[in-house]
């Protein structure tokens, strides 16, 4: 098979036949002889003091076989448990201990107080409803900014200011100039709304203990077995190398699947201290009610402009709903402060971060993390700027883009940029959507009273995490590096064992597409294997961030070019060449200047166990690489949305959807297009549908099923047109990026974009998401008020 | 107290004792052993346990195990002949209608049923006529494809979903 040829190829993904056939292994497909179900009994308040458990009913009850409370647990859960890493916050003010159950004290709706198992599934349900939990109800803040007034109750007696951290990574002095100089300023103010991650599985741990060897299995649905290994054996004082952690299929994640949640050390100690092995699955409520919730927050921005467009200076503050904890990797989100200028140069950018308790559940990464929320900000910036001054929103990016001339650029807060041509997107995706026809076309159906938009958001994103350097501190101490292992057979055929983790994203098929290529063997002798922390390197390091490309691959082609150069080795002693004269193309090793001279892959992998290897030489052909990637890589483009409001009931025609983008080389189009459609759609979800709604007066969650938290169905979301450009990324030999979480960082700004422009004439410049009929409705009618007059500019 | 069901699996006769409040879903997964089948949400909205029962395409979890009395119910696992893949679960594989896969199993049987009702849908009939199905990965822009890909493979003439899965696989 010849050297890249795979490598770029539309190759239809090898795990799919299991997939479309319903033989996939998902947590709940799996069974061990003498499992018993858990099931959680959860506060009902958001907070209130536990004066009682009452089990005796539940211990009674058919089928039941235990009932647990904390006091159970103390002696099987003796270690530390939910780590807070530092993330992009070193020193936060307050990180309060979080124990996986509470014993007197509840903080969010959810919040586990006792576990019950039983013979079934349903036995465990019913005996939860027979225990009986004695709250003494106490008074709840559910919204950030009551969190941090005065006289609000605290969530932790540590932070009676309810403030977890309060960093400013730049100073105003930073921006004094710039908004000196400025002809103009514009404020606004930037909700995040809560989000559901809602993968379509559910979380699920299956948990068996072997008293005897003092072995601790697990099978669970996760981004990253490794860190669940470290985290589990930790909390429950095993060694390490005791526990085993399995992640099989597994049925989306989005960043909700990568931190340590209380059910997978409950359901681990659980099956401690039944002796019977213990599998829970969450519920569809349990999901919206308990696994982390992404972004919550709010953005007040200010930009200062000159009037001819160029862009000054920018104010950021992050006010961030950490909810009732710090989770694990929530300080990440602080990075939409330091992402703000997006792809634009600027004097000076101010940005300062504050994380807020309240009481629900925490918040931690979800799809972008951070860097959604940078674009929608810069992204609104930019055209609320272009509004206060008349210009067109696609001058006023050209005008302010990073040109390619600039790369390496190294931006307002010391990042460095490796590569872009933010023009070059941009004209891409102003040619498919037929910009010049477009606005043509909404200035004659603005003359028929009719409200088309269009709106753009030209977005960065910083991915690949990341270098050590940057992200062991980031996370308390370990880089986020990835590993590797391949493993050639005696004939010839390669398993490679990789430190990533699929669940969804085809690694299977394009990691074997770069080890076909770099090793020059044919895919089909390729295997591929992850999740499972029994096999391969010693730590891997998992999938999020759009790290396992660009992190990951390149620890895929690094341990192969390792397993290449004790080939060559090996075959220069067999060829009786000088070493330096074999050379390695197409699955050969070749004798430079007499091709008939040469040895196959599989002669050599053969040869490598056999007896006569060089002096000092052991046997077999295999390799371990960690890839520690020089810089971060940074992926960009140009998306395009139209739609059209109708001002009688607030709602949005979603009629077109253009994205350009740039990942640099690529490996397989139809997956980094799949990952575009899924990313888009979550991200036009959160500009349209999507929010996780609390009940102001009794904090009760209100969107709790799938009926009243609106992920979209197929009938919602349009025909996406995408389109490409390849600026292969300098800091990586592939030239490789992300793209996993692309199209959740670029949309929802061009949506909110577009809508606001379709209702410029109106006067309206802000939308806050959810932009749901009933919120636009609401603001077309004030916006009508205010004007005076109706019916201005509107059909009758 | 159980109750006894009969009813035919992927063309298998059963009997089973089961307690009557179990779901279809559940009897198929836990009794049956058919794990293709899943569930994503307790009310009914994400459409990932869908199987077909007779010609009708129904999610499993809206009923009884014991409301299955005499059906013939057909899952995932019954779609292909031996090798042979359904047209539809090809077209999902081609297309790349699938990412993570956890709701395709109930997203390739709502589609059977799609095209044994409308052979020749248009996107816009393919939208809504998976209504009733959600994704979380795809957008679902690949399985919109998919299904005018399948329907093209079996000419449009079919309205029996499983003389669809007997004859039109050679494709
Ligand atoms: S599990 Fe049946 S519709 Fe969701
Ligand atoms: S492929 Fe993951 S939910 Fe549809």
């Amino acid at each position: 098979m010849a050297v890249t040829q795979l490598v770029g190829a539309k190759i239809h993904r090898r795990e799919d036949p299991r997939l479309i056939t319903g033989h996939g292994h998902y947590v709940d497909d799996f069974l061990r002889t003498g499992m018993v179900y858990a099931a959680f009994v959860r506060s009902p308040y958001p907070h209130a003091r536990v004066r009682k458990i009452e089990v005796t009913d539940a211990a009674k009850a058919p089928g039941v076989v235990a009932v647990y409370t904390a006091r159970d647990f103390k002696s099987v859960i003796t270690g530390a448990t939910h780590p807070a890493t530092p993330s992009f916050v070193a020193e936060k003010k307050h990180v309060p201990e979080r124990r996986p159950i509470a014993e007197t004290e509840v903080r969010f709706q959810g919040e586990p107080v006792a576990v019950v198992l039983a013979e079934s599934g349903a036995q465990a349900v019913d005996a939860v409803g027979l225990v009986d939990v004695d709250y003494e109800p106490l008074e709840a803040v559910t919204d950030i900014e009551k969190a941090i007034k005065p006289g609000s109750p605290a969530v932790h007696e540590g932070a009676p200011d309810n403030i977890c951290w309060d960093l400013a990574y730049a100073g105003d002095d930073v921006t004094a100039a710039a908004f000196a100089e400025a002809d103009v300023v514009v404020k606004e103010r930037i909700h995040q709304q809560r989000l559901a991650p809602t993968s379509m599985e559910p979380r699920g741990v299956l948990a068996e203990y072997d008293p005897y060897d003092k072995k601790l299995q697990i099978w669970m649905s996760s981004q990253g077995p490794h860190f669940i290994r470290l985290f589990i054996s930790g909390a429950l004082g095993l060694p390490e190398s005791n526990v085993r952690v399995v992640s099989p299929d597994v049925g989306g994640g989005f960043g909700s699947k990568i931190s340590p949640y209380p059910e997978d050390y409950l359901v681990a100690a659980a099956a401690k201290l039944s002796g019977r092995p213990v599998k829970w699955i969450e519920t569809r409520t349990e999901s919206i009610q308990n696994t982390t919730h992404g972004r919550g927050e709010i953005f007040d921005i200010e930009v200062a402009a000159k009037k001819d467009g160029t862009l000054l200076g920018l104010k950021v503050t992050q006010w961030l709903d950490c909810g009732a904890y710090t989770a694990t990797f929530s300080a990440f989100q602080p990075c939409a402060c330091l992402m703000a200028g997006g792809a634009y140069k600027w004097k000076g950018i101010s940005a300062r971060t504050v994380g807020i308790f309240t009481h629900r559940v925490p918040t931690d990464p979800y799809r972008g993390a951070g860097r959604p929320e940078a674009t929608h900000l810069a992204e609104r910036a930019v055209d609320l700027v272009a509004r206060e001054i008349g210009m067109d929103p696609v001058d006023i990016r050209r005008k302010n883009f990073i040109q390619p001339q600039d790369f390496p650029y190294t931006q307002n807060f010391g990042l460095v940029v490796d590569s872009g041509d933010y023009d070059k997107s941009l004209d891409k995706a102003l040619e498919l959507a037929g910009y010049k026809e477009l606005r043509q076309q909404q200035a004659d159906l603005r003359k028929q009273g009719r409200y088309l938009g269009i709106g753009l958001s030209t977005w960065i994103e910083i991915c690949g995490f990341g270098p050590s350097a940057a992200t062991a501190p980031a996370t308390g101490g370990i880089a986020l590096v990835e590993s590797a292992q391949v493993r050639v057979l005696p004939t010839g055929s390669v398993i490679v064992y990789t430190g990533s983790h699929s669940h969804g994203q085809g690694h299977d098929t394009t990691q074997a597409q770069i080890v076909a290529d770099t090793l020059g063997v044919p895919y089909d002798s390729i295997e591929i294997r992850h999740g499972d922390t029994a096999e391969g390197p010693a730590f891997g390091y998992g999938t999020y961030g759009s790290r396992t490309l660009a992190v990951g691959g390149l620890a895929i082609h690094m341990a192969c070019r390792r397993v290449i150069e004790k080939g060559r080795k090996l075959a220069a002693h067999l060829l009786e060449a000088a070493e330096d004269d074999v050379s390695y193309e197409q699955g050969k090793f070749m004798v430079k200047g007499s091709p008939d001279k040469a040895k196959a892959f599989g002669e050599v992998a053969f040869a490598s166990y056999g007896a006569g290897l060089p002096d000092g030489m052991d046997q077999g052909l295999e390799a371990t690489a960690y890839f520690d990637p020089p810089n971060f890589v940074w992926p960009f483009g140009a998306h395009i949305c139209v739609v059209e409001v109708d001002p009688e009931t607030g709602s949005v025609d979603l009629q077109k959807y253009v994205a350009v983008d740039d990942c640099g080389t690529v490996i397989n189009p139809l997956i980094v297009e799949g990952q575009l459609h899924g990313g888009i759609t979550q991200s036009i979800a959160q500009a349209l549908f999507e929010e996780v709604v609390y009940d102001p007066e009794s904090g009760q969650l209100k969107t709790g099923t799938m009926i009243d938290y609106a992920v979209p169905t197929a009938n919602e979301i349009p025909d996406l047109v995408l389109g490409s450009t390849v600026t292969p990324s300098p800091s990586n030999e592939l030239g490789v990026k992300g793209i996993g979480e692309a199209g959740t960082i670029a949309a929802s700004a061009a949506v909110i974009n577009a809508i606001c422009d379709a209702l410029s004439p109106l006067g309206i410049k802000h939308i806050d998401m959810p932009a749901s009929p009933d919120r636009l409705w609401r603001q077309i009618n004030q916006a009508r008020a205010t004007a005076g007059n109706g019916q201005k500019g509107v059909k009758a | 107290m159980k109750r006894k069901v009969s009813l035919t699996v992927n063309g298998t006769r059963r009997e089973d004792e089961v307690e009557p409040r179990l779901l279809l879903v559940h009897y198929l997964r836990d009794v049956a052993g058919l794990t293709g089948t899943h569930i994503g949400c307790d009310t009914s909205q994400c459409g990932a346990c869908t199987v077909l029962i007779g010609d009708k395409a129904v999610k499993s979890c809206t009923m009884f195990a014991v409301q299955a009395q005499d059906a013939d119910v057909q899952t995932i696992e019954g779609l292909a002949k031996g090798d042979q893949l359904h047209p539809l679960q090809q077209a999902f594989w081609d297309e790349h209608g699938l990412q993570c896969g956890f709701c395709t199993p109930g997203f390739i049987m709502a589609g059977v049923y799609l095209l044994s009702q409308n052979p020749n849908p248009t996107d816009d009939e393919i939208r809504k006529g998976l209504e009733g199905n959600l994704c979380r990965c795809t957008g679902y822009v690949n399985i919109v494809k998919a299904v005018r890909t399948a329907a093209k493979t079996m000419g449009g003439q079919t309205k029996q979903p499983q003389a669809t899965a007997a004859t039109a696989g050679g494709d």
